[in-house]
């Protein structure tokens, strides 16, 4: 399952890089948004995936019995997935408001202060 | 427990609610940003002397004890750190009161400004490698929004850039904190860094140190990932600059020290000459670009690249007096960097334009200026007696010593280059006679600017220029600091020990 897990951000993180060496604004940020879900999805491969094990411990007893999940990744997860939701929603804001002062979808017009 | 090490966090977390509260209310808000600041400021100062007095100071949050809940810790290194931020925090706070518009202000500058100070303070705190992730976000997301205050056109091209480039950095972080947990399985950097070594598959640590330089060199702005500094540092209000050139990519710095000293020292020979190169590199683009520009914000943006390549350059060496050079130089860094940037906000509200070739003449109206502008200039390039020359010359005999020639030399000639571009902004801001075509916009700004508006632009840049004058006069006891912050990096057993409560 892990390897198969690899292969699906693997495939995340190349289609994000590819969409973000796009020259459109509105494909960089889905570039962006699918990275912060490859980085995610590493994340919850990394630390092993473990199924149908609740890291719950039974009374009477000091660990819980049998291999269990790691509940810490699972948490990790769940800020990332906040912090990354207002991120990429400041990101979407920011792009539309962008075509709105530049009126370019292009990132290559987007160099009026470079010059 | 040590309840002074959250309080630099806490403090800008109270002050940018309370200023919520007043959302309304600029004047409150402002009286809360000077006195929120001011107090952040005191704090950092107690927490560097109770460090220096005590030792490592360790605080554990929610009482849940390390290496299972998330500790701050403060050491030599995060506690100057800390003082800097306030010292940054308190200037640009007073600076702020006449140099930002009302409606910056209306669109909540002053909140931004707190969550971003407690980003950084809680970035250099942090003893959890998560954790600093989640206090990069909280200054990243701060950062964003002071950038378009004001939503001009170059603000958004610049903060696109901005953006993508620091997202992408912030997730190749959190890439490498999920790697080091699936090889470790603990994100507390004291255990990370006694339980690193045994790491059976030694390559895949340097994979991730890989993974980590990458996203800490974006964040440092360090050759070649430093792309989005100049692209957009010149695009904000004046203040948000000079927060930013101070503050910003100092935490990448930091985080580098931090990363490369304490987690990542098992295969010097490959990471840290990886880094000279880099900080070698940085200089010299750094230097290059800033010579090549006539924007005064853009010269200076460009020069704090450069100036990152000396930072790095004191990690990379990693002997110990490079490390105290390293450390020195970051203090003077910080202070200088941001008092150029305020006096060139002042310029700007005398003269109208940030461009050199429109501006000039400043020195024959206000020569107090120039001489302010001179103090920070001068220690930038290593002029003695100023704080510069110190932080270069232990640099460069750092590198003598270890007969790295290379990089004494680019050393060298990227200090005489930066004395170019800033007799360069001298020459033509100050000297030169204020160009005809636009002089008729200089008399305007220059009547619409009241007495107590440049008063209070000029004491923070008094403030900075003394402190600058005072470390270099007076280098012994910032030495000394430095001394036992990059021997507390070198020998981490005190750090794991505070943390853990075992020697390793």
């Amino acid at each position: 399952m892990e390897s198969v897990m690899a292969v699906v951000v693997g495939a995340l993180f190349a289609a994000s890089v590819y969409m973000m060496l796009r020259r459109s604004l509105v494909k960089l940020v889905i570039g962006l948004i699918l990275l912060s879900n490859a980085a995610n999805l590493l994340i919850f491969t990394v630390s092993g995936l473990t199924r149908g094990k609740p890291p719950l411990i039974p009374e009477g007893m000091d660990l819980p019995a049998g291999g269990w999940a790691d509940p810490l990744p699972q948490a990790l997860i769940l800020t990332a997935i906040v912090i990354g939701f207002g991120v990429l929603a400041f990101a979407v804001v920011l792009i539309r408001r962008a075509y709105e002062v530049v009126g370019e979808d292009d990132l290559d017009k987007m160099r009026s202060t470079d010059l | 427990m040590n309840p002074e090490v959250a309080l630099p966090i806490l403090i800008p977390f109270v002050a940018g609610s309370l200023s919520l509260v007043f959302f309304r209310s600029n004047a409150a808000q402002r009286w809360i940003g000077v006195i929120g600041t001011g107090a952040l400021l005191v704090s950092s100062l107690v927490l560097l002397y109770n460090t220096w007095s005590h030792g490592v100071l360790v605080m554990e949050m929610g009482n849940w004890p390390a290496p299972f809940g998330i500790v701050l810790v403060s050491d030599l290194l995060g506690a100057i750190m800390t003082v800097l931020a306030g010292i940054m925090g308190f200037a640009v706070a007073v600076y702020s009161l006449p140099s930002i518009s009302a409606d910056h202000e209306t669109f909540g500058y002053y909140p931004l400004t707190h969550l971003l100070l407690a980003g950084v303070c809680g970035a250099f705190l942090t003893g959890d490698i998560f954790n600093l992730y989640v206090w990069v976000e909280v200054l990243l997301i701060a950062s964003f929004g002071l950038l378009i205050l004001g939503g001009e056109r170059g603000q958004m091209e610049g903060a696109v850039k901005y953006v993508t480039l620091n997202l992408f950095s912030s997730i190749m972080l959190l890439a490498g904190v999920g790697l080091t947990y699936g090889m470790t399985g603990t994100l507390n950097m004291a255990d990370l860094a006694v339980k690193l070594p045994e790491v059976e598959n030694q390559g895949l640590v340097t994979v991730v140190a890989m993974l980590f330089l990458v996203s800490f060199g974006i964040k440092s702005a360090a050759f070649p990932l430093f792309f989005w500094l100049p692209a957009s540092y010149h695009t904000p209000p004046v203040a948000v600059s000079a927060l930013f050139a101070g503050l910003l990519t100092k935490v990448g710095v930091y985080a580098l020290y931090r990363f490369f000293t304490l987690l990542f020292s098992h295969d010097v020979g490959y990471t840290h000459e990886l880094l000279l190169w880099m900080a070698g590199f940085t200089m010299i683009t750094g230097v290059l670009g800033a010579a090549a520009h006539y924007e005064m914000r853009r010269i200076l943006s460009f020069h704090i690249v450069s100036q990152i390549g000396y930072m790095i350059m004191g990690l990379a060496l990693y002997t110990p007096l490079a490390l105290i050079g390293g450390v020195f130089y970051i203090v003077h860094h910080i202070i200088v960097k941001a008092n150029l940037f305020l006096v060139a906000g002042v310029v700007y509200f005398l003269r109208g334009s940030y461009e050199l070739k429109e501006v000039g003449g400043v020195w024959h109206t206000r020569p107090w200026l120039g001489l302010l502008f001179l103090v920070p200039a001068m220690s930038l390039a290593g002029i003695p007696p100023l704080s510069g020359f110190f932080g270069k010359y232990m640099l460069i005999r750092a590198g003598v010593e270890v007969e790295s020639w290379g990089i004494v030399l680019v050393a060298l000639v990227v200090g005489l280059l930066t004395l170019f571009s800033m007799v360069k902004i001298w020459a033509e801001a100050f000297w030169k006679a204020q160009p005809e075509e636009t002089g008729e916009r200089a008399r305007r700004f220059e009547a619409a600017l009241p007495q107590s508006a440049v008063v209070l632009m000029v004491l923070p840049i008094i403030g900075l220029a003394a402190i600058t004058v005072f470390i270099g006069l007076g280098a012994q006891p910032i030495y000394a600091i430095a001394n036992a912050a990059a021997a507390q990096l070198l020998d981490s057993s005190d750090y794991i020990e505070a943390v853990l409560g075992v020697r390793p």
